[in-house]
């Protein structure tokens, strides 16, 4: 069961990497108004994820096209291909999410517990989890399937970083693991690090963006020419990040909770602690920032940037450089 | 000429109402401590101030590492200590920024929280003159039968805050949000507060217990090798039990990771009354109601017995520590001090006690170098000891580590090193002088936490209060329509029907509000209508 679940997530990460071209392959034929043309085509990643049969009715009804529609140019025709790619993307996305869980599922089997126990197990399910939300934000918000290339490039950085620097063997849980804890504990960081993994795409993506619209065209501002607007990205930035700062407070308040049974103290400023605590202090700064009109949003969705950065240090700076309760990373 | 006068752009009734300064100066900085700016600079300082507490060594945390940070930075290390970074979360500038954040905090709540107190019993605002100018509008022509009543009645069925003005119905609701916020920053005070009483009226201690009845512990501070009571507790206040260890099971992989650890222990009063064993466990604490045990770690004690020169023996029972080893390699040191007293004279002599250092090794190699066991359960035990007589230093009154040698004794040549020596459980070693060591074998120990939080049920309530107010504050939206009945006017292309004219307003983000508005719309419109199928159809 093991070695199947280590194939399973090498081949997730080709097939993140095939995902990731296509994408890039729609990105580089598109052009934004082929994009923003089309609002409400339903279920097309179902279709997409399903087999071809539905990709063909969806592509009727192009919803709200000006009425006279440009003669078959050759624009509009790499802009078929281009959503012709961008569904072959989002069709791998569903496929390698579905190995990338069917490598969880067969390491938990293999370890007979929660997949959770060391660094490696850790990345793995934040990455799924990551992943999952994307599809579901793709699902209601189909006109935001571009930064699928943003999504899947760090899907391919992180689950290789994992594979060739964090793994390790299949091994029960230490005994301080050893408590329904860590199910509630670990389950809410591992989704609310999920989520925010995610936000992170629509808030780069809006910083990009934002510039753009605002006239810029140098170096990164011009990777953001064919992105979805910028208001809709802040949107979501603010979506998803309101929707994983409760689930961060009530992994962390569990934390805390089990900290008191395992340790004796619920609070005690570890490494780890102190760096949840710093990130929960970044992201109740966003939504502050985010709910006072006279901050900038573009300043406030820094701070969600920076949010996720503290997020990325207490995952692989507090493994790595300090010692501390939480070293259950097996990565001496 | 006045200064006063000098100033032509103040208006001129401005100047007899002119403040006092100081009362200015204060006003002034309240509303800059309270102003959302200085909230979020508050925020991302306090983010900034705990990072040096994860970087540095903090003495709460790990009160050793902080020593060796001293040691191994001897020129930083007491200028890092001059401004608190080892002790971050008690230093002066951390507590500063906490504590302004938090009077910002309670000066912007107890306004909002009048302020919301009154929205929640006043009625919803009049309807503005142009509801056509609202991010919603919408005129539906209804029957002449639809009034303000009926209207109201609708909306309020949808749970709407409802008031009827003449023609107008205003309509308010999404309460919660605020009332959700409100809670969430008030619970972040009760966590404060929770955690001041728990440092002021809580106390805990750390203990080695060794196995055995003869090593049982009393819950007194003289007992603790280090205790720390709050400001507000006394030695006294300490609730008397005492604890034996009676058995201590750890399990172990093949690999030598651990899979389970487990005590038995015996729990009575000083008197021996009450008497009763208990389990406890890693995760699974033992839990008096006056104070909670909590299970740290475990190790051996080997068990030595020295037999001097003239023939006394004694035996010592010494806990040796690990190291932070996976397979437990342990160090310690056992010292006799009242080794080789003269039987003649019943003097002892300081420059002949004795003492033995080294490692103990619950699985040792089978070959050199004895330096680092092997597996952590105890399948080939061994002491590699080194035997050192002189003066341990003891006498000299300055308190040293019971773990380990007076090391100024040796390198001043009080104390030499004699030989050294594997030993397994039962064999004996002969010194030069005649006298002997036996390995006699191990105890085991387990370190000890033992702690009363009383703010951590406070705590612990107001992080539920607080969840719930997040909730609210975050996904509660609070919203505004009205609806304008205007009665039918008999020049109008709709003849004798009255027009309904609705607005609404969002007053926080709500990517919804329009679906939810048509639908509001709709409910008013099809109001008591039976043929509403019909009606549709005709549109």
């Amino acid at each position: 069961m093991s070695a199947v679940s280590d194939q399973l997530v090498t081949f997730a990460i080709l097939v993140y990497l095939i995902a990731m071209i296509s994408h890039a392959v729609e990105y580089a034929l598109g052009n934004v108004r082929a994009v923003s043309a089309r609002v409400a085509p339903a279920r097309e990643l179902v279709g997409a994820g399903v087999g071809g049969a539905g990709v063909d009715k969806v592509d009727g009804p192009v919803a709200d096209a000006p009425a006279g529609t440009p003669p078959p140019t050759r624009r509009s025709r790499s802009a078929g291909r281009a959503r012709l790619a961008g569904r072959i993307a989002a069709g791998l996305t569903v496929l390698a999410a579905a190995l990338h869980l069917g490598a969880l599922v067969t390491r938990g089997i293999a370890a007979d517990r929660m997949p959770w126990g060391n660094m490696y197990e850790f990345v793995l399910t934040v990455t799924w989890i990551g992943t999952a939300a994307w599809l579901v934000v793709l699902w209601k918000r189909p006109a935001l399937r571009r930064l699928g290339l943003f999504l899947t490039l760090v899907m391919v950085l992180l689950l290789a970083f994992a594979e060739l620097k964090l793994y390790v063997p299949v091994v029960p849980l230490m005994p301080a693991l050893q408590s329904y804890w860590f199910i509630i504990h670990v389950s809410t960081i591992v989704f609310s690090s999920g989520i925010f993994l995610l936000g992170v795409v629509p808030a780069v993506s809006f910083l990009l963006r934002n510039g753009y619209e605002q006239g810029r065209r140098s170096f990164p501002y011009t990777l953001a020419r064919r992105l979805p607007g910028a208001a809709d990205l802040e949107r979501l930035t603010f979506a998803l990040h309101a929707f994983a700062f409760p689930i961060f407070t009530f992994a962390v308040i569990a934390g805390a909770i089990w900290a008191e049974a395992a340790w004796g103290r619920a609070w005690g400023w570890d490494p780890k602690e102190t760096w949840a605590f710093i990130s929960w202090v970044v992201y109740a700064g966003y939504l502050h920032a985010r709910a006072t009109p006279s901050v900038k949003r573009n300043v406030a969705t820094w701070i969600a940037v920076l949010g996720f950065l503290t997020v990325l240090m207490n995952l692989f700076g507090v493994n790595f450089f300090f010692t501390g309760l939480h070293s259950y990373a097996g990565v001496e | 000429m006045t200064t006063v006068e000098d100033r032509p752009a103040s208006p001129p009734a401005e100047a007899p109402r002119r403040p006092n300064p100081l009362l200015a100066l204060l006003r002034n900085s309240w509303r800059q401590l309270t102003s959302m700016r200085t909230a979020l600079i508050l925020l991302f300082l306090l983010a900034v101030a705990a990072i040096p507490g994860s970087v540095l060594p903090q003495r709460g945390v790990n009160p050793e590492n902080v020593d060796r940070y001293f040691v191994e930075h001897p020129e930083l290390a007491p200028q890092l200590d001059r401004i608190g970074a080892f002790e971050v979360f008690g230093s002066v500038w951390f507590s500063a920024i906490y504590l302004l954040l938090f009077t910002s905090l309670v000066g912007c709540i107890l306004p909002r929280m009048r302020d919301h107190l009154r929205a929640l019993r006043a009625r919803p605002p009049a309807a503005p003159k142009r509801l056509d100018r609202l991010p919603q509008h919408t005129v539906l022509e209804a029957p002449a039968a639809a009034d303000p009543a009926a209207i109201a009645a609708v909306l309020r069925r949808r749970r709407w805050r409802v008031q009827v003005r003449g023609n107008e119905v205003s309509a308010e609701k999404g309460y919660l949000k605020e009332t959700g916020n409100l809670l969430f920053h008030t619970s972040l005070v009760a966590v404060l507060i929770g955690v001041a009483l728990g440092s002021w009226y809580g106390w805990h201690g750390n203990k080695l217990l060794v196995a055995g009845a003869e090593n049982a512990f009393c819950n007194t501070r003289q007992q603790y090798a280090e205790a720390k009571l709050g400001p507000r507790v006394d030695s006294a206040d300490l609730p008397p039990f005492c604890l034996t260890l009676d058995g201590f099971d750890a399990r172990f992989l093949p690999s030598g990771q651990p899979a389970s650890y487990r005590a038995t222990v015996t729990v009575d009063r000083p008197d021996g009354s009450d008497r009763r064993t208990a389990d406890f466990a890693v995760n699974s604490p033992l839990r008096l109601g006056s104070a909670n045990v909590y299970l740290l770690g475990h190790g051996y004690a080997p068990i030595l017995k020295y037999t001097d020169r003239y023939g006394r023996s004694q035996t010592s029972t010494v806990p040796f520590l690990t190291s932070g080893d996976a397979n437990l390699t342990s160090e310690g040191v056992a010292a006799f001090p009242d080794a080789n007293v003269d039987p003649v004279t019943g003097r002892r002599d300081a420059n002949q006690q004795v003492a033995f250092e080294g490692l103990y090794l619950p699985t040792a190699p089978d070959t050199a170098p004895f330096v680092s066991s092997r597996f952590p359960e105890e399948r080939n035990p061994a002491v590699v000891l080194a035997a050192y007589r002189g003066n341990l230093g003891l006498d000299a009154g300055i308190p040293g580590s019971v773990y380990q040698l007076d090391q100024r004794q040796v390198t001043s040549g009080k104390l030499t090193q004699v030989g050294d020596k594997k030993l397994a459980p039962g064999e004996t070693w002969t010194l030069d002088d005649g006298s002997k060591l036996e390995f006699l074998g191990t105890k085991r120990y387990i370190t000890l936490s033992v702690r009363h939080d009383p703010g951590e049920k406070l705590m612990l309530g107001a992080c539920v209060v607080l969840l719930v107010g997040l909730m609210g504050s975050l996904f509660g939206r609070r919203r505004r329509v009205w609806f304008r009945v205007t009665p039918p006017d008999s020049g109008s292309p709709t003849g004798g029907s009255s027009l309904v004219s609705a607005g609404g307003l969002p007053r926080t983000d709500h990517p919804g509000f329009a679906e939810e508005f048509a639908q509001l719309v709709a409910a008013v419109r099809d109001d008591g209508r039976p043929d509403r199928r019909a009606r549709e159809g005709v549109e």
